[in-house]
């Protein structure tokens, strides 16, 4: 069962002229996540296109496909971006984010300085526990995307209920969560105002995001004001 | 015939005898000797240590152990450290303290690591330990300001509150006002994880001073530069101090006022924080730095030559803790300067750069083995190795306790050679007798599994990721490794086979953590169903296991013995492999 982001904004594309160029600088376009990320959350592993399909993971051998594209590199001239395998290398998560703090501070001029911890928390409607995500493992909102479609599947293949009791693919169940209802990733910012993801350039998403919401679609409808607004005033 | 004399004292002499033996193990030994001497110990045991939460229920504890008076528990296995454990894993303490609350309403100690400790369970413990005076929540989280708070509020005997590295909720600093106006017997206040920007100057500057006690106090980040002088004149008795962020704009009156209130601390032996530190400010702390035995820089961004400096300034150094801005050149001062050292550890400042950043490499770590003769305890992380390097620092120090060895890009050869780390690592254990922990990277074959196997007799710990190539090098460490109590695994060619044989071997130990690795779904039920007295479980997030052929590989695994049976706080996404459940 697919589940998109129902929004019909791809019309108000804002134009952003690049500081030092004329009007013909180019469109940094905020609606237009549609075409360049793909934010369906898929949450049912039987859907075709999302995942590790399954054989495929045998044939990894226990390790995954990121992790044989970083050790097969082989162009010296071209550092890889580096995949982030989970787990690797062993570094606790607060030591990560004071580094990655003090990285961009000596790194980019024009980054404020001082930024928290990139450990966030995501929470799913309906599911019982909160999840943490490192944004900086991410470098689109396709791979979040993604990375949140696995977390939470494990919620609607059966396994809700209450402690200990295990529906396994209980369709009924399944239809309940689903039944009429999208689900759209939501985000805190610094101001404390709630947003659709997708809404910025990923970069400006990561710095932003302070913790990030599953909700159900019919809740989300009234973000979609306050986010034009927010672009509105950032100009 | 032969008489038979009994010898014997009356209980109350055993158990004084007993007061004196506070170690463990030896306590378990006496406890062996014969049914009188179990009894009388177990009554008069006042300290249990629980490694695992889930080996036994708090009622079999309570049960023998009536009149504990502090405990300490674990829970999640040490690879949550690095996110291998998905949250709602399990290791919640609110069952223990349901229960402790009846049993122990005189508990004076809980020490937790790595568990879930919630509002709830915080409440409850400050509701029924009147006579607490020591909390330590390590690496814990689940719980709020709010739950400390409550704990202010009614733990009068409060002497230790340490909360490091764990996860906060803050939703208020004004949680340091719940403390009493009557409350004084603060001796250690550790609040370093906490971020919340409203922490209370006032409330910790009035607290701070009215704890004639206090020894040791760390600062959480958020605390300013300009504040510290404060605090510290108001504590001149700290042993132990923490800084907050060490930076902000160079003004002569702060830099003097915070080197004149560091240098009326004549007792400080360590120091930590200085998040962001800048170098304008780092000579305040001069006049300490002759006296300090333990120094942590782990957060401060300052280089060389500043770092090196500051380094060189404390001759009496036992413990570092530093980024690898240090570089060689830093260590090999260190080297020269700091003969009592014992630990050293050294983290990457940019661990997911995929090129150096820093010229930090094993030169580094082999001058400080040759040149600090009491180095016992290592985690150095790096971006090359040699073999050779491995041996030099594994002949230059056998007195070797702890060696845990990062190098970043999984299976890096001998940078020299070209060859497999094998050989270096077999030093280490071939030389440090007494190593009880060690952590492998770089690229490893079956080989040096071999060596531990052989070596390795005292090795309790065992971390391992992308190394080995067949079963063989499992199973050279299960029966080889007499002392082995936890083994961790990820991303290892290890299957079913070396698993089975030694099954026996997994009762012996605390724990067993692989992932990413080559064991069958069919042989974790296999070993689930023999194994009676281990729980084995299988996380996977994708789905139950059991839609999968039994030949597949399971995600995460992990096993570890206990006496409770399977645990009952199952999330949807951990198995079970035990007979009953499959």
């Amino acid at each position: 069962m697919e589940v998109g982001l129902k929004m019909g904004f791809e019309e108000t594309e804002l134009r952003l002229g690049l500081p030092g160029g004329g009007d013909g600088g180019e469109v940094v376009r905020k609606r237009g996540f549609s075409e360049t990320v793909d934010l369906k959350l898929k949450l049912s592993s039987k859907h075709g296109g999302s995942g590790i399909d399954l054989s495929e993971e045998k044939k990894m051998t226990g390790l995954n496909k990121e992790k044989n594209l970083l050790l097969s590199a082989t162009d010296p001239a071209k550092p890889p971006a580096k995949a982030q395998v989970v787990g690797w290398p062993p570094v606790r998560s607060f030591r990560k984010n004071i580094l990655a703090a003090a990285t961009q501070k000596s790194g980019s001029s024009d980054e404020s300085g001082g930024e928290k911890a990139a450990f966030l928390k995501v929470s799913m409607d309906g599911a019982p526990y909160l999840r943490k995500v490192d944004l900086r493992m991410y470098t689109s909102y396709h791979q979040l995307s993604d990375a949140l479609a696995k977390m939470f599947s494990s919620f609607t293949i059966g396994n809700c209920g209450s402690q200990g009791v295990k529906d396994f693919m209980n369709e009924s169940k399944l239809m309940d969560l689903l039944n009429g209802s999208d689900y759209v990733p939501t985000y805190e910012d610094k101001d404390g105002d709630w947003m659709l993801v997708g809404d910025v350039p990923w970069e400006m998403f990561v710095e932003s995001c302070k913790r990030l919401r599953i909700m159900k679609g019919t809740e989300a409808i009234g973000l979609a004001p306050k986010a034009v607004e927010k672009c509105k005033k950032r100009g | 015939m032969q008489k038979k004399t009994t010898y014997s004292f009356p209980d109350e002499v055993l158990e004084h005898v007993c007061s004196f033996i506070q170690s463990d193990k030896d306590r378990n030994s006496v406890s062996m000797v014969c049914k009188s001497w179990y009894e009388v110990e177990r009554w008069c045991r006042r300290k249990v240590f629980v490694g695992n939460c889930y080996a036994i229920s708090p009622r079999m504890v309570i049960r023998r152990f009536p009149e504990i008076r502090s405990i300490e528990l674990k829970g999640k296995p040490h690879f949550a450290d690095f996110n291998l454990v998905p949250d709602g894993w399990g290791g919640y303490v609110l069952p223990w303290i349901v229960e402790m609350a009846e049993a122990y309403p005189w508990l004076e100690e809980i020490r937790l690591k790595r568990m879930v400790v919630t509002d709830e369970s915080l409440e409850l413990v400050a509701k029924s330990f009147k006579n607490l005076e020591v909390l330590v929540l390590f690496s814990c989280e689940g719980f709020s300001t709010d739950g400390l708070a409550a704990i202010a509020g009614s733990c009068k005997n409060l002497r230790e509150l340490d909360l490091r590295d764990s996860e906060v909720d803050d939703l208020s600093g004004h949680w340091l006002n719940h403390f009493p106006e009557t409350y004084s017997s603060l001796v250690s206040l550790n609040i370093s994880c906490l971020g919340s920007d409203e922490v209370s100057f006032s409330a910790l500057e009035c607290l701070v001073g009215r704890c004639p006690n206090l020894r040791s106090l760390l600062l959480n980040r958020e605390v300013p530069l300009d504040k510290i002088s404060n605090i510290l004149r108001r504590a001149p008795q700290l042993v132990e101090f923490g800084t907050g962020i060490y930076a902000a704009e160079l003004h002569p009156d702060v830099f003097s006022n915070l080197a004149g209130a560091f240098s009326s601390c004549k007792e400080l032996r360590s120091l930590s924080g200085f998040w962001d530190a800048v170098p304008a400010y780092i000579p305040a702390i001069y006049s300490v730095c002759s006296g300090l035995t333990s120094l942590n820089l782990s957060y401060a961004t300052i280089q060389n030559p500043d770092l090196t400096k500051l380094v060189s300034h404390c001759p009496s150094l036992q413990r570092l803790l530093v980024l690898d801005y240090i570089e060689d050149n830093g260590l090999e001062a260190l080297a020269s300067s700091c003969k009592g050292l014992q630990e050293l550890r050294v983290f990457p400042s940019d661990p997911f750069g995929a090129e150096p950043n820093v010229s930090l490499t094993e030169r580094g770590l082999v001058a400080v083995s040759l040149g600090c003769p009491k180095l016992q305890s290592v985690l150095y992380f790096c971006r090359q190795m040699s073999n050779a390097a491995l041996v030099t620092i594994a002949q230059n120090r056998p007195n070797l306790t702890r060696f845990r060895l990062c190098i970043i890009d999984p299976k890096m050869a001998d940078y020299q050679t070209l060859k497999p780390l094998d050989v270096g690592f077999g030093a280490i254990v071939e030389h440090c007798k007494d190593l009880r922990r060690l952590s492998l990277s770089g690229l490893l074959t079956d080989r040096v599994f071999e060596f531990i196997g052989r070596y390795a007799k005292k090795l309790e710990m065992l971390s391992l990721a992308f190394a080995g190539e067949t079963d063989m090098g499992l199973h050279h460490v299960l029966s080889g490794c007499e002392s082995l109590q936890k083994l961790e695994i990820m991303d290892c060619p290890f299957g079913d086979k070396a698993l089975l044989e030694n099954a026996a071997k997994l009762e012996t130990m605390r724990s067993l953590w692989m992932s990413s690795c080559l064991v069958s779904l069919g042989a974790c039920k296999t070993l689930g169903q023999k194994m009676p007295r281990l729980n084995v479980e299988v996380i996977d997030e994708k789905g139950p296991p059991d839609s999968r052929p039994e030949s597949h590989p399971v995600a995460k695994l992990y096993i570890y013995r206990s006496v409770a049976g399977p645990r009952l706080d199952m999330p949807p996404f951990v198995w079970t492999m035990n007979e009953d459940s499959v």
